[in-house]
């Protein structure tokens, strides 16, 4: 029985690890809110790769004779101008496209390094426990007790404004979100039997850490990493929005819509459209990262 | 006589009861006055046996009852609280069970898991599985890591197609096949199976015994094999050792511990078994809980309590494991009653 059980097992056997990843890809691309927004992110990515040729305008070039144009459609709109203009002539679309560069830099490489600083500190007090649990988790108490936009208001005020200290800034906060997740993982991942096995089969205990845990936390993680990646393009909006994060000859939608909110009784679409962006955006990452979570969950899988 | 491959002398092992105290309430006890000793659970206490070289060994008890743990001490995962482990004429004992892992001996005595779909990484491959001991333990890579991978597949029956499955894309009885593949590939001396079939089918479970019982006698392995199923036991095993409450309470040979048990405990746990042409006489049954392993009165048999002949001097002498004819032995005070 149980070899007619295996010949046919054998039978059906294809080369697993290609099955393996393509089983998780058609998990993901089985939701279309998946394909959506994993959609709209590439987008941007080109968006933002390549701003200067999609760009209809110069996004700094300023002609004050035609501002606060309205957007393509409305009463005094002109061609060319599809999102209308500022009070200072320039082009909102182009504006909104170049400020996609600052939203997208600062999405991954903010998200990455909280990722970094966050799982190896999480992974250490769910695997180790004790003593290096507590600093950790206590740090991680202290560390939320702050609030989050004060804080990062306050070391971009020391470090000086600009791209880089917002993704400090954004690292430093949020890299207990990665802590917390990664230690409950691990911890729950520490008392699986495969941890013993591999302690039988002579692996110390970095090693068991590093290989044996750490591609069975990774899922939450890359999860955990595109959500991430939403906070962060809220929270560089945040710091644009009260002037802290680059200078204000780079277009940023948080920027945009600080300038518009001055002006929203004479020209609206000023503000409405990078609000409308960093909403899409924002959406975007989350949608793509639960189903990221869904799709790549072993537990789920099965 | 055959060679001993194992040799456990009086080995204990005892955790702390509870948790620790904190390091305010220590503070508060020293100052308090007063020797500090937390309540401890014996976990395995006084434990001896040997296993010589191609036996097989099998181990039986209730839950709780301190086989786990006894299995985690010889495997080297735990350190022992007391007493010695000997393989060979290496005394292991002193070596830390975090260093173990970098000991050259650390392949001589491997383990196969209850659960293979749970003791084998879910990222793994079964190839990346079966291979990673021999790239530890022996520091095979290239060709010769393959074809010693494909050698231990195909000696445990697992199809070479396989080999780049997951363990969620095989079977139970793959899986299975699996993890005794990955525990045989490095050719130790001592295999502890620890319950290796109790997560399977039962048409499986008897293959999968089968390919144990051909390994065991290709590679000339000994076994220590894990179980509460009784008649696997009896079937597979050489000798049995009988565990309650952390301590060995029978042992001998496995057809005559399961025939003419000696130990009360022993003949409850035969009793339960079900048997096809039971005559209507009544099961021995237990009753009443097992006594607390946390600080046992070391004057009080283990058994006393839930053991249907007790009696006072029960209750004031730890009956000492004693040598019966025909290589057994028990710890009852009325075993040689019941050996007549």
């Amino acid at each position: 029985m149980a070899e007619v059980a295996l010949n046919h097992d054998a039978a059906v056997a294809a080369g697993p690890p290609k099955l393996r990843r393509r089983s998780a890809l058609r998990a993901l691309l089985a939701q279309p809110k998946v394909v959506f927004a994993g959609g709209f992110i590439v987008l941007l990515i080109l968006l933002a790769l390549f701003a200067p040729v999609i760009a209809p305008h110069d996004p700094l070039d300023q002609d004050l004779l035609s501002g606060t144009l309205p957007p393509a459609g409305f009463a005094g709109a002109q061609p060319g101008y599809w999102l209308g203009t500022d009070d200072l002539g320039r082009d909102v679309l182009s504006r909104l496209i170049y400020g996609t560069r600052v939203a997208l830099t600062v999405a991954f490489v903010a998200a990455f390094a909280a990722a970094l600083l966050g799982t190896v500190l999480g992974l250490f007090a769910g695997f180790y426990g004790g003593a290096v649990d507590a600093i950790v988790s206590r740090l991680v108490e202290i560390w939320m007790a702050f609030p989050p936009v004060l804080l990062s208001i306050l070391i971009v005020a020391i470090m000086g404004s600009g791209v880089r200290s917002v993704i400090v800034a954004i690292a430093i906060i949020d890299w207990t979100r990665f802590a917390r997740v990664v230690r409950a993982e691990t911890m729950a991942q520490a008392k699986a039997d495969y941890v013993v096995a591999a302690r039988v089969l002579g692996f110390g205990r970095l090693a068991i850490l590093f290989r044996e845990i750490l591609p069975n936390v990774a899922p939450v993680l890359l999860a955990l990493v595109t959500l991430e990646m939403g906070i962060a393009v809220i929270v560089e909006a945040i710091l644009s929005f009260v002037g802290l994060s680059v200078s204000s000859d780079t277009p940023t939608w948080g920027g945009m819509i600080a300038q518009g909110r001055q002006i929203i009784y004479q020209a609206w679409w000023v503000f409405a459209a990078p609000l409308a962006a960093l909403f899409a955006t924002v959406l975007a990452f989350n949608q793509l990262g639960d189903g990221l979570r869904r799709a790549l969950d072993p537990v789920m899988q099965r | 006589m055959t060679t001993t491959l194992l040799d456990i002398t009086e080995l204990a092992k005892r955790f702390p009861a509870g948790k620790p105290a904190g390091p305010i309430a220590r503070l508060r006890k020293r100052f308090a006055g007063g020797p500090e000793k937390l309540p401890q659970v014996y976990a395995v206490d006084d434990v001896s046996f040997t296993i010589a070289q191609g036996e097989t060994v099998g181990l039986v008890g209730e839950s709780g009852c301190g086989k786990s743990t006894l299995v985690r001490v010889l495997t080297r995962l735990l350190d022992p609280t007391d007493g010695g482990i000997k393989l060979g004429a290496r005394e292991l004992s002193h070596t830390p069970a975090r260093r173990f892992a970098r000991d050259q001996d650390r392949k001589r005595i491997q383990m196969v898991f209850q659960d293979a779909g749970e003791s084998v990484n879910p990222r793994f491959t079964a190839f990346e599985a079966i291979a990673d001991p021999l790239r530890r333990l022996r520091g095979l890579s290239g060709t010769n890591l393959r074809h010693k991978v494909e050698e231990a597949a195909s000696r445990c029956g697992l199809p070479l197609e396989l080999l780049t499955r997951f363990p969620h894309q095989l079977s139970g009885g793959q899986r299975a096949r699996v993890g005794i593949a990955r525990a045989v590939a490095v050719e130790p001396d001592l295999l502890v199976l620890d319950e290796p079939t109790a997560a399977l089918d039962v048409s499986v479970q008897v293959v999968i015994l089968q390919l144990l019982q051909r390994l065991k006698r290709e590679l000339g392995m000994s076994y220590l094999f894990v179980s509460h199923d009784l008649s696997v036991v009896r079937l597979l095993c050489d000798r049995v050792l009988v565990m309650y409450l952390g301590k060995i309470v029978e042992s001998g040979p496995a057809r005559a511990v399961f025939d003419h048990p000696l130990h009360p405990y022993t003949q409850a746990l035969v009793a339960a078994v079900p048997s096809i042409n039971e005559h209507g006489h009544t099961r021995l049954r237990l009753t009443g809980e097992p006594r607390s392993p946390i600080d046992p009165d070391p004057n009080v048999c283990r058994f006393y309590g839930r053991c249907p002949n007790g009696v006072d001097r029960c209750k004031t002498e730890m009956p000492a494991l004693r040598s019966f004819p025909g290589g057994r032995e028990a710890a009852c005070h009325f075993a040689e009653l019941t050996a007549q």
